[in-house]
């Protein structure tokens, strides 16, 4: 195994809402009001099924309760395990699978409160991601420039799949904001499923819907480069949670010749698609999706030209890996260093460098 | 890639491609919208003209994503003679066949009944199509095989029209294209596969199509870039569902070829298979391998658009985790995006490798001598 470094960043943790009445304290009366009286319990989407091998590691399992839920387990089982300095928390809760905007814009208030409250001011390690109503661009807009007054939150956080792919128009406001307050955009594996959660349609099983993800991650990664999102907004960077990232240099090969032939249709991608992945966009490290060899993996790490694409993520309490082995064997000293410290800090400029780290 | 702008001297003198090749995916096309006619009963001739196709897009008569060039095809591939580019078999021959010394060419009909909402007129135009094939193409020219295509939402009736044309030796495959109204490893599409692998032959996945979904997993996407590209990522979908539905361990002698896609993304999509499938085997317990091992065993891929990386150490380390023994040369003539024989591969390839790429794939997986 390579053994991590303390000081490192975790750029993928998931706290789990335990259920939605553990949010009806940060909503006004009126969605209180709502949410009891309608008897809506819980917001668990088909991506991540609480009892899915996926959705938890069996031994980061609880006894009861939803896998993550429990802000000790995650400070022994990822923060303590791995000597992190920081650790980046991605509530997945299926907030962005509403279809009123303004049910999704309380909920997202009360989740980035109950974030701040029940984990951020319990671990001074965690860091919080701001989940947006994406149903709204003005509400999402609004909740950014909200939350972002909290220099604990350091990133916006979306869904791969969603109503439309990610480089539209539509959703620059949402991009404007965060480049404006220092803001990456997260985008993290799961869909709204307002779309078949594939581009072929609806499969039959949850681990269609998971290998999909990867998919899903190219295509909008297409989008957000050949919309021109990096022309308009040069400082920005998204951040691909949990999307796997050997498919990425077969997939440049791919952009990249197509650009070469029809780039008079976007005239504004002046520079090369591998270019602006390696200005821009960024990956966590789990699911590392290779065979264990070393050999194999250098290799792959060697088509990918850059050694500062990759940031540092346990993706607890997901099952990627078992024991200690978050990080793949085989991984240079040099390249530990850059993925656990130096890319998550040149990446979330709202993080300070801790006496650890250095 | 793209458009052929200076004359490239044919295959004798200085292309580098003496030996024979096989070009496992050429676009025919008709010459007039009419010259099917001869092959469809007279109601649909007025159909047709009437109601015209429906597909599962809204544009009438076009691609909802215009294309790069006119008929998404080379400018320099209009016969002399007139009609769109891919329309003559004369200049088939000379712009392609000969030049390049192809030994065998795989036919590969796209505007057929495929994708059309009724399955009445789908079937027709389809069966209307293989005929056509054999009597504008293969008939005329040996080297030349065609594609059986197939009304893809009626497994029954496309069941039926492979089993018609099975054992015709005009045909080397059934051709189906990867956007359809479900993934395609689903049961509705069970029945072309149990023909196909009774009548011995491979199944050629096109890239392209229209099901009803939009084309990527979060909407319509704006750009014709955004749907040659994501190509890829539809047919990693319809690939994975084919694995994970069962499709092979129900169909154990099935082969496919993923045409027009790519094969760059082929390792990472199986490891990415092998490593969720060792936490969730639970859930698809009829699959009694690797994801992998079915990849391995039942998929061949063409090569156009080739990958092109940088680094040829790059492709040939791609290659090497899909199989030498996997890929089939193909050149899409006469679409824009065509690969010319000559200059797809880098130096450094070995004389078995080669000549396994260009042609002895193909003959092998086609049977073809």
């Amino acid at each position: 195994m390579t053994s991590p470094i303390a000081g490192g960043v975790d750029c993928d943790l998931h706290p789990a809402v335990p259920h939605l009445t553990s949010l009806l304290p940060y909503m006004n009366d009126y969605w209180r009001d709502q949410v009891t009286t309608r008897g809506m319990t819980d917001l668990i989407s088909q991506s991540y099924p609480v009892n899915s091998p996926i959705s938890a590691r069996p031994d980061w399992r609880p006894a009861q309760g939803k896998p993550g839920s429990d802000i000790a387990d995650m400070q022994r089982q990822a923060l303590d395990k791995f000597g992190s300095a920081y650790g980046i928390c991605n509530p997945l809760y299926g907030v962005q699978m509403v279809f009123s905007e303004d049910m999704a814009d309380a909920f997202c208030r009360a989740l980035n409160d109950w974030l701040a409250k029940e984990w951020l001011d319990k671990d001074d390690r965690l860091r919080g991601s701001i989940v947006i109503p994406v149903q709204s661009i003005e509400k999402a807009v609004a909740e950014i420039e909200r939350c972002a007054q909290d220099k604990r939150f350091v990133q916006v956080l979306m869904l791969v799949m969603g109503d439309m792919p990610l480089g539209k128009r539509h959703y620059w406001p949402i991009y404007a904001a965060a480049e404006r307050l220092g803001l990456p955009i997260g985008i993290h594996a799961g869909s709204a499923y307002h779309n078949p959660p594939t581009s072929v349609g609806w499969g039959s099983y949850h681990i269609e819907d998971y290998v999909a993800q990867a998919q899903a991650f190219q295509t909008q990664l297409t989008s957000l480069i050949v919309e021109g999102v990096f022309a308009r907004h040069p400082n920005l960077k998204m951040v691909m949670l949990e999307s796997g990232f050997t498919w990425l240099p077969p997939f440049l090969w791919r952009l990249h010749k197509f650009w070469r032939g029809v780039r008079m249709e976007t005239p504004w991608v002046d520079r090369a698609p591998l270019e602006i992945v390696r200005s821009n966009i960024r990956f966590s490290l789990q699911p590392v999706d290779a065979p264990p060899e070393p050999d194999t993996l250098n290799r792959l790490f060697d088509h990918m030209q850059s050694d500062e694409l990759i940031l540092f993520s346990t993706d607890y309490p997901h099952w990627q890996f078992d024991g200690d082995d978050v990080l793949p064997m085989g991984l240079s000293p040099d390249l530990v260093r850059k993925i656990m410290v130096d890319n998550p800090y040149a990446t979330y400029t709202r993080l300070k460098v801790k006496e650890t780290a250095s | 890639m793209n458009v052929q702008l200076r004359e490239i001297p044919p295959a004798a003198s200085s292309s580098g491609i003496k030996t024979a090749i096989a070009d496992c995916d050429i676009h025919p096309a008709r010459a007039t919208p009419d010259e099917l006619y001869p092959f469809l009963a007279k109601r649909w001739h007025a159909h047709l003209e009437t109601f015209g196709v429906h597909t599962y897009q809204g544009m009438m008569g076009g691609p909802p994503y215009p294309k790069a060039q006119p008929n998404a095809s080379r400018r320099d591939a209009y016969p002399p003679e007139g009609g769109p580019q891919g329309s003559s078999l004369s200049f088939m021959q000379k712009q392609l066949l000969d030049r390049n010394n192809v030994a065998l060419g795989v036919l590969n009909p796209l505007n057929t009944g495929q994708g059309i909402r009724n399955q009445d007129l789908a079937g027709a135009i389809c069966s209307a199509v293989n005929d056509w094939q054999i009597e504008k193409w293969t008939s005329k020219d040996s080297r030349l095989k065609g594609s059986i295509v197939v009304a893809n939402e009626d497994g029954v009736s496309a069941a039926a029209e492979i089993r018609k044309r099975a054992g015709d030796k005009n045909f080397v495959q059934v051709l189906l294209l990867s956007r359809n109204v479900e993934p395609l490893g689903q049961r509705r599409y069970w029945p072309i596969y149990q023909a196909a692998e009774e009548a011995g032959l491979p199944i050629g996945v096109h890239a392209f199509g229209f099901g009803g979904n939009p084309i990527t997993a979060s909407g319509w996407p704006s750009f014709y870039i955004e749907e040659m590209v994501g190509h890829s990522q539809c047919q990693q979908t319809a690939l994975a569902s084919l694995v994970l539905e069962g499709v092979f361990e129900r169909f154990p002698k099935l082969k496919m070829v993923m045409v027009e896609a790519g094969f760059g993304w082929a390792p990472s999509l199986a490891w990415r298979l092998d490593k969720v499938f060792s936490r969730l085997h639970a859930e698809v317990s009829h699959l009694k391998r690797k994801p992998s091992e079915y990849i391995r065993d039942h998929i061949w891929w063409t090569t156009q658009p080739m990958e092109d990386p940088e680094s040829r150490d790059h492709l040939f380390q791609t290659i090497e985790w899909i199989g030498w023994d996997k890929l089939l040369f193909a050149t899409d003539y006469p679409h824009w995006d065509y690969d010319e024989p000559s200059r797809v591969l880098p130096a450094g390839v070995s004389g078995a490798n080669k000549q396994a790429f260009y042609l002895d794939n193909a003959k092998k997986l086609y049977g073809v001598a």
